[in-house]
């Protein structure tokens, strides 16, 4: 069995229209990968469809999580499958702490009648939470109500950091996170960084690229991936642009 | 003793009075009672034209059937009464009443009593202080609808606590009174009074539940809380009766200057439950906080009315009522705020959010403002709404199945008030309440 997530041949429809066409990626375990493109080009659906947002219409391709196809199997089960998808807009949930929404997505990973050990569960989550700056007084705060921007990314990663997942996906992590606050996250997914984990990284800008140094970067236009390489791609996106992209990846109809 | 119109009928008055007589109640109580039972016969039963009991259903709302709960004595020992009540071991006293019969009276700790605070069955504060119970025993008329009721009440209650805290003291550990019933078709007429004196600090805790889930029983109670200049007042109930009754809880509290009452209601028992709570603001720089968590399940109705008013300015009224509904439940808020001409800069709040959880389950909100002061703020606000879907995909996202999900939601809708209580063992026992009726 591969350990790799493949995304194959993959047609995402919201409400009618066609977001994402034959989109076709591979990320092993163990890489990082970052996604970068213009803003419009889907992927932040890409991410949506992944994790199994409800309004996210899968009409053909395969996501193979080490074989299996995650398609098939619903929002929670996807994740204790070791999918992990870094909200770009994470929900505040007034009422549930953190500590005990950390408490029931580690409960849910257990078996059937084995009950989690909390001694563990807290000295696991106080050193995640030191790991990423986090005042320990944050467990018993509401799921990110009343949070800073800074704060609710660095919640995800924190939970990132709790689930262990196989491969997460990090839809705009960076967006909204001054300079302080990038570095932290950064810091942070650097950490949980290692052959365990392949990470795909969805920005919009190069900056989180300096922290996070991607093993490939892929460019995505028009709901496809046009162009992959290695790291200095971003660079070279950074200095020259989308427009380039968007030229020489046009519609074959207007090219035509 | 049951009888062929069970509560109204007058020999159901005279042996409540001889047996009150008996146990040496003295004559100025006796006549309060006859002057209430008088009134009770004059006033007329709820009519469907009553602003007051819109969208209430009156079918359910009957006097027959029913007899006192003193009238014979309770069937669950002593002991095992006792037992199911010690679900508060953190306290500075307790009073336990089954079928309206005092079981257990644990006098206020040394401590206190020294400093003059005074905690008694409602009976021996009779017999034993005149003077406070003239004063404060229902003086503060709350004519949100159940006045018939409410005289009934005053005709027929004996059981229920009273608590005194004078000047200055502070009771840092909660009183708690359970009023039980293990009887089918017994009437009970429960009974709080507090009296906090300036600057004086005390919380309570009322426990109103049937022994058996399906019991049908009528229960009028009664709560009046009284917090002078500065004093600081909790009050907690939680209504499990069972699931053939029909309840009323009526609440008058009264705030003077800076005094700051918080009063919490968690309600999920009865057939029908009304509860009507009228909170004065008589004082400047008061504060007072009402609070309501409720689960409607089954068929069951819970009918809320309100008034917050506001004598006195610079004042705060912050109402906050949550219910969750499932199955064919209904609930019916109907609040209103009123600012009278002298109290300007007033703060004054009303909320009422219901979380549908059934697509059959119904909720009503009437939320209203009368405002003759020309410096305040105040909203109201009624929501309805279901389980938010972007929060239950976030909780899925992260492996949780979707029933935990749910449940973590629903026990998350209360938890922004029961989270704030200050005892723990309390916001506990209030959680595990809630929690056992999903």
């Amino acid at each position: 069995m591969s350990k790799q997530l493949e995304i194959k041949n993959l047609s995402v429809t919201v409400e009618t229209t066609e977001i994402l066409k034959d989109l076709s990626l591979t990320l092993p375990r163990g890489e990082v990968h970052a996604i970068m493109g213009p803003n419009g080009t889907g992927k932040s659906t890409l991410a949506k469809a992944l994790a199994g947002h409800p309004d996210y219409e899968i009409t053909s391709g395969e996501v193979l999580l080490d074989g299996e196809n995650i398609l098939e199997m619903e929002v929670d089960e996807r994740a204790r499958a070791g999918l992990f998808m870094a909200f770009q807009y994470p929900s505040e949930i007034p009422g549930v702490s953190i500590a005990n929404f950390l408490r029931a997505a580690k409960q849910a990973r257990l078996a059937e009648g084995e009950d989690l050990d909390a001694t563990g569960f807290y000295k696991t989550l106080y050193e995640k939470m030191d790991m990423l700056h986090i005042d320990r007084k944050f467990t018993s705060r509401a799921i990110n109500e009343g949070f800073s921007g800074g704060e609710k990314k660095r919640n995800e990663i924190l939970q990132m950091a709790m689930l262990e997942p196989k491969y997460a996906i990090m839809d705009e992590t960076d967006s909204g996170l001054d300079i302080d606050a990038l570095r932290i996250v950064s810091e942070g997914v650097n950490k949980l960084r290692g052959p365990e984990c392949g990470i795909l990284l969805i920005t919009h800008y190069q900056r989180i690229l300096e922290y996070i140094v991607p093993d490939h970067v892929h460019v995505m236009w028009n709901g496809r991936i046009v162009k992959s390489g290695g790291k200095d791609l971003a660079i070279e996106l950074e200095n020259k642009g989308y427009d380039w992209i968007k030229e020489e990846f046009a519609e074959p109809a207007a090219k035509a | 003793m049951k009888t062929a119109n069970g509560l109204a009928d007058q020999e159901i008055f005279d042996a409540h009075l001889a047996s009150q007589s008996a146990s040496g109640a003295p004559e100025w109580w006796l006549d309060l009672k006859r002057e209430s039972w008088r009134r009770f016969r004059k006033l007329p039963m709820p009519m469907r034209k009553d602003e007051n009991w819109r969208f209430a259903s009156l079918g359910g709302v009957k006097l027959d059937g029913y007899e006192l709960g003193d009238s014979s004595p309770p069937e669950i020992a002593d002991k095992e009464v006792l037992k199911r009540s010690e679900n508060v071991r953190q306290r500075a006293g307790r009073l336990v009443f089954s079928n309206d019969r005092l079981m257990d009276s644990e006098a206020i700790s040394e401590e206190w009593a020294k400093k003059g605070v005074i905690w008694l069955p409602l009976e021996q504060a009779v017999r034993e202080h005149e003077d406070l119970l003239r004063k404060h025993f229902m003086a503060q008329p709350i004519k949100l609808g159940s006045e018939k009721f409410s005289e009934l009440h005053g005709a027929l209650c004996s059981a229920g606590s009273f608590l005194y805290v004078p000047k200055g003291v502070e009771v840092d550990l909660p009183l708690v009174a359970f009023h039980w019933t293990d009887r089918n078709n017994a009437a009970l007429f429960p009974h709080t009074l507090l009296i906090a004196d300036d600057m004086a600090k005390v919380t309570l805790v009322d426990f109103f539940s049937a022994h058996d889930r399906s019991s049908r029983n009528f229960i009028c109670g009664v709560n009046d809380l009284y917090a002078g200049p500065g004093a600081r007042v909790t009050y907690i109930s939680a209504q499990d009766w069972g699931r053939d009754s029909l309840a009323f809880h009526l609440n008058s509290t009264q705030a003077f200057k800076d005094a700051f009452i918080t009063s919490l209601n968690v309600n999920v028992g009865g057939r029908q439950a009304r509860n009507e709570s009228h909170s004065q603001v008589l004082g400047e720089g008061a504060h007072t906080q009402m609070q309501s968590l409720t689960v409607a399940t089954g068929k069951q109705e819970f009918d809320q009315r309100t008034l917050q008013t506001h004598f006195k300015g610079r004042s705060v009224s912050d109402l906050l009522y949550k219910n969750a509904l499932l199955d064919d439940a209904r609930t019916i808020f109907s609040g209103l705020i009123k600012v009278e001409e002298d109290a300007q800069q007033t703060d004054a709040y009303q909320t009422n959010r219901n979380l549908l959880l059934s697509p059959t389950a119904e909720s009503n909100s009437l939320p209203g403002l009368e405002i003759l002061a020309n410096d305040v703020k105040c909203s109201h606000g009624a929501t309805s709404g279901q389980i938010d879907d972007e929060q239950l995909h976030y909780m899925r996202a992260r492996g949780i199945p979707e029933p935990v999900a749910k449940q973590l939601l629903v026990f998350g809708f209360f938890e922004d008030i029961l989270g704030k209580l200050e005892n723990e063992e309390i916001a506990e026992n209030l959680r595990t309440l809630i929690r056992s009726q999903f």
